[in-house]
């Protein structure tokens, strides 16, 4: 027995992230641990980690009792960490993050030569598209999630706890890391595995724990439970995980776009999907679409009538919203209440002669968190503070109030758990009730074949195909990473 | 690539040019000038290279200048030997550095409070040691340092490339130089990659107001007296030497070899303006100009970098 939780406890001031929080992991095990967000896996895992400390219950190292105050003393234990987001030093080569912390020496100068070798040696064993030199600033969200990866690794001796590993990564890059997990089990280590892809988990879990607002509800043998058994302990009702949806006959146009080769019309009341491998410029697509990244010879009409796209600032006046990937760094104010980011984008909503109206405000706030379900102390709270469910609505309410026509979404539901995930799938298909005309890119297949009415394919910066919603994935598969 | 090598090829313009527009340029006597007037800002820079590299920002550096010449000379006047009353300067420099450093990280202000706080603090006190007056009657041998030469060339310079050296050792090959790098480029990464940021920190501090000790005695020995009210905007003039130089105010970027060539463009600008007769109203201009040109360069260049 490596690691044994009972009973973990941990407060965020006064609101409680975990109640009972119990896990046994052995050597040689590798546990998957689920739960919606907000459950409390990751503060559980910090724990763990030497990054938080707890306030009630017990954890146990190797049989002993320890509290570990410091990362380095989890560290010390040969317990080592792969976190959900990004905990790199941009500045810095992939060999100096790698070894950031437990740099080696010669004397009392550093051994460059010898940790950039180790870092070549470690990149190659795993056939990973990295260079031990270049500045992780400049890499992509999936490379920084390998570094991330092979940093933990390195160090890791005992217990490696994996936070959404495989996020951003290509099904190609996942698959090695689960091979990676597979090595790892077979040197006897402990791994756990956090995610949302309970898909992923049938490749490699051999053990089974699931939180429910902050606790335990399950803890088991991961072959004898069905992923629907899993969902329903995760959410607590009966939930489909499978999310069917109507299609509606698609209304007028909308949107009308053309750039170079490559032409696009979105419709009222049409969930269109576009698929593609990365890199191949969905989002990049989105950007022009939204003024981010003006492309010379881009036209485009909103109802009929043509619209600049110099700026964001254009394209938010003519009714279109971007709801990006990354919303806590571009689509939240997280330092700032939800009121404020619900009507940040129509401030005049709520404003007269340039006073903003308390009361108003107020009120469409409120209105919107028990319209789209967001759950979260009150108006009042952080957004930075809610879970990624709770804060994709956040974001989706702000474009609401500013009566967007035409809603592009990048990677809906990218962090988000299987409860969430149907809640905004059902306010996608509220919307497109409405008369709005969507975009959705997704890396997620199954998502795009449930949600959407028809699915776009990209690759290399071009559209190769338009796909009825019968389709499969490994049409859609085809055209994107072959063309033909 | 082009862009990073701009402050080079600046330099190197601006000494073509200089070289030709002005027949007294390229004299010895009035490179040597050059490099004893850059010395003391260059030395600072040195120090606030680290200190901007770690995220950091020390405003307080022209009074700690004053403070260490005034203490310094004070303790020579007193009968201390030359050497001794350098090394007090040194002393009092790395003293004022590690409060900086020791208020920035345990009342956790924003360095730019703190040494805005300690700039007023150490100049008080600096006038009521010194009761406002200079500190004068030092001996003849003091003038070595900040005018001396060596086999033809000033002492100072060989001073500034012994500090350049080392600095440059520190930040490029040692533990204290690979985390001010990672303090400055990410610290949530930098805690929990389990370094102890608060002693690093504390550190960078300490070296560069040690450096600024040493400017302050270079200093004392140019003038010839310790004068309390020295230093006065200089911090503004390491600052902008360090950031020509590559160095982001955000941290995680900056080096030697940049912070000496910021500080050179800005000696020869003001040297190639004395020369040329500029009106010196003009030169403040000229450098401030030239600041946010440099500036403004390397933002661009930044623009894909992202956490």
């Amino acid at each position: 027995m490596l690691l044994e939780l009972a009973g973990v406890q941990k407060r965020f001031g006064g609101v409680p992230a975990l109640r009972q929080g119990d896990l046994r992991v052995s050597e040689g095990e590798v546990h998957a641990l689920v739960g919606e967000n907000g459950a409390g896996k990751s503060t559980l895992m910090k724990i763990v980690a030497g990054m938080l400390q707890r306030d009630g219950g017990l954890m146990r190292w190797r049989g002993e009792e320890v509290r570990f105050q410091r990362p380095a003393e989890a560290h010390a234990n040969g317990i080592s960490m792969v976190h959900q987001e990004s905990l790199l030093a941009p500045h810095l080569t992939v060999a100096e993050n790698i070894f950031l912390g437990r740099e080696q020496e010669r004397g009392p100068l550093l051994d460059h030569r010898r940790m950039e070798l180790e870092t070549r040696s470690l990149i190659e064993e795993h056939g990973f598209p990295l260079d031990a030199r270049s500045l992780v600033g400049e890499l992509s969200p999936a490379q920084k999630q390998l570094v991330e990866i092979c940093r933990a690794i390195h160090s890791a001796s005992n217990l490696l706890i994996f936070d959404e590993p495989t996020s951003s990564l290509s099904d190609v890059e996942t698959a090695a890391v689960f091979r990676i997990v597979r090595k790892l089990r077979e040197r006897g280590m402990g791994v756990i595995y956090i995610t949302h892809r309970l898909v992923e988990l049938r490749e490699i879990a051999d053990s089974i724990t699931i939180l429910r607002d902050g606790e335990t509800v399950y803890s088991g043998v991961y072959a004898s439970v069905t992923t629907e058994e899993i969902v329903h302990h995760m959410v607590g009702r009966e939930v489909s995980a499978i999310y069917q949806r109507q299609s509606l006959p698609p209304g007028r146009e909308r949107l009308r776009f053309a750039m170079g080769g490559l032409s696009l019309n979105l419709h009222a009341g049409e969930i269109t999907g576009l698929a593609g491998l990365m890199g191949a410029g969905r989002t990049e697509l989105c950007q022009t679409l939204f003024g981010l990244r003006p492309a010379p010879g881009a036209r485009i009409e909103i109802d009929g009538i043509p619209v600049a796209l110099q700026s964001p600032q254009q394209a938010v006046d003519a009714g279109i919203a971007f709801i990006t990937e990354d919303r806590q760094r571009t689509g939240l104010a997280l330092a700032l209440p939800l009121r404020t980011n619900i009507t940040l984008a129509h401030v005049d909503g709520v404003a007269r002669r340039g006073f903003i109206q308390a009361r108003r405000e107020q009120q469409v706030a409120e209105g919107y968190r028990e319209r789209l379900r967001i759950r979260a102390a009150s108006i009042e709270q952080w957004a930075g503070r809610l879970s990624g469910g709770n804060q994709q609505k956040v974001v989706v309410a702000k474009w609401l109030f500013r009566h967007a026509k035409v809603f592009l979404f990048d990677e809906p539901t990218r962090g988000i758990d299987v409860g969430a995930k149907a809640e905004v799938f059902a306010l996608m298909d509220e919307l497109a009730r409405s008369g709005a005309a969507i975009l959705m890119v997704s890396s997620e297949l199954p998502e795009l074949l449930q949600v959407a009415d028809r699915i776009l394919v990209m690759r290399a910066g071009r559209l190769v195909a338009e796909l009825p919603r019968a389709t499969t994935q490994q049409e859609i598969m085809r055209y994107a990473a072959v063309g033909a | 690539m082009l862009q990073r090598l701009l402050p080079f090829i600046s330099l190197i313009a601006l000494f073509v040019g200089l070289s030709i527009a002005s027949p007294n340029f390229l004299t010895a006597t009035n490179l040597s000038s050059v490099v004893r007037q850059t010395a003391t800002i260059n030395i600072m820079a040195l120090g606030m290279t680290l200190v901007i590299v770690s995220g950091g920002i020390d405003l307080s550096v022209g009074a700690i200048l004053a403070f260490s010449g005034t203490v310094g000379t004070m303790a020579i006047v007193a009968g201390a030997p030359v050497w001794l009353g350098v090394a007090v300067g040194l002393l009092c420099g790395l003293f004022w550095g590690f409060v900086n450093g020791l208020l920035a990280t345990s009342l956790k202000i924003p360095p730019f409070i703190v040494t805005l706080g300690t700039l007023g603090i150490v100049r008080g006190v600096t006038l009521i040691l010194s009761r406002g007056l200079p500190v004068v009657g030092l001996p003849r041998s003091f003038d070595v340092l900040g005018e001396g030469t060596l086999a033809g060339v000033p002492v100072v310079l060989f001073v500034l490339l012994a500090c350049a050296v080392v600095t440059h050792l520190i930040l490029h090959s040692t533990k204290l130089g690979r985390y001010t790098y990672a303090i400055g480029s990410n610290q949530e990464a930098a805690v929990y990659a389990g370094i102890p940021v608060a002693k690093y920190t504390v550190a960078v501090y300490a070296i560069s107001g040690m450096l600024t000790g040493l400017s302050g005695m270079i200093e004392a020995s140019r003038l010839m007296t310790g004068q309390p009210t020295a230093g006065q905007g200089y911090e503004l003039q390491v600052i902008a030497a360090v950031v020509i130089g590559g160095g982001s105010l955000t941290g995680g970027a900056g080096s030697v070899v940049g912070t000496l060539i910021g500080a050179f463009i800005m000696g020869l600008l003001s040297n190639g303006s004395d020369l040329l007769r500029i009106n010196p109203y003009v030169q403040q201009a000229l450098i401030g100009a030239v600041i946010i040109f440099a500036v403004a360069l390397d933002e661009a260049r930044k623009r894909r970098f992202s956490k």
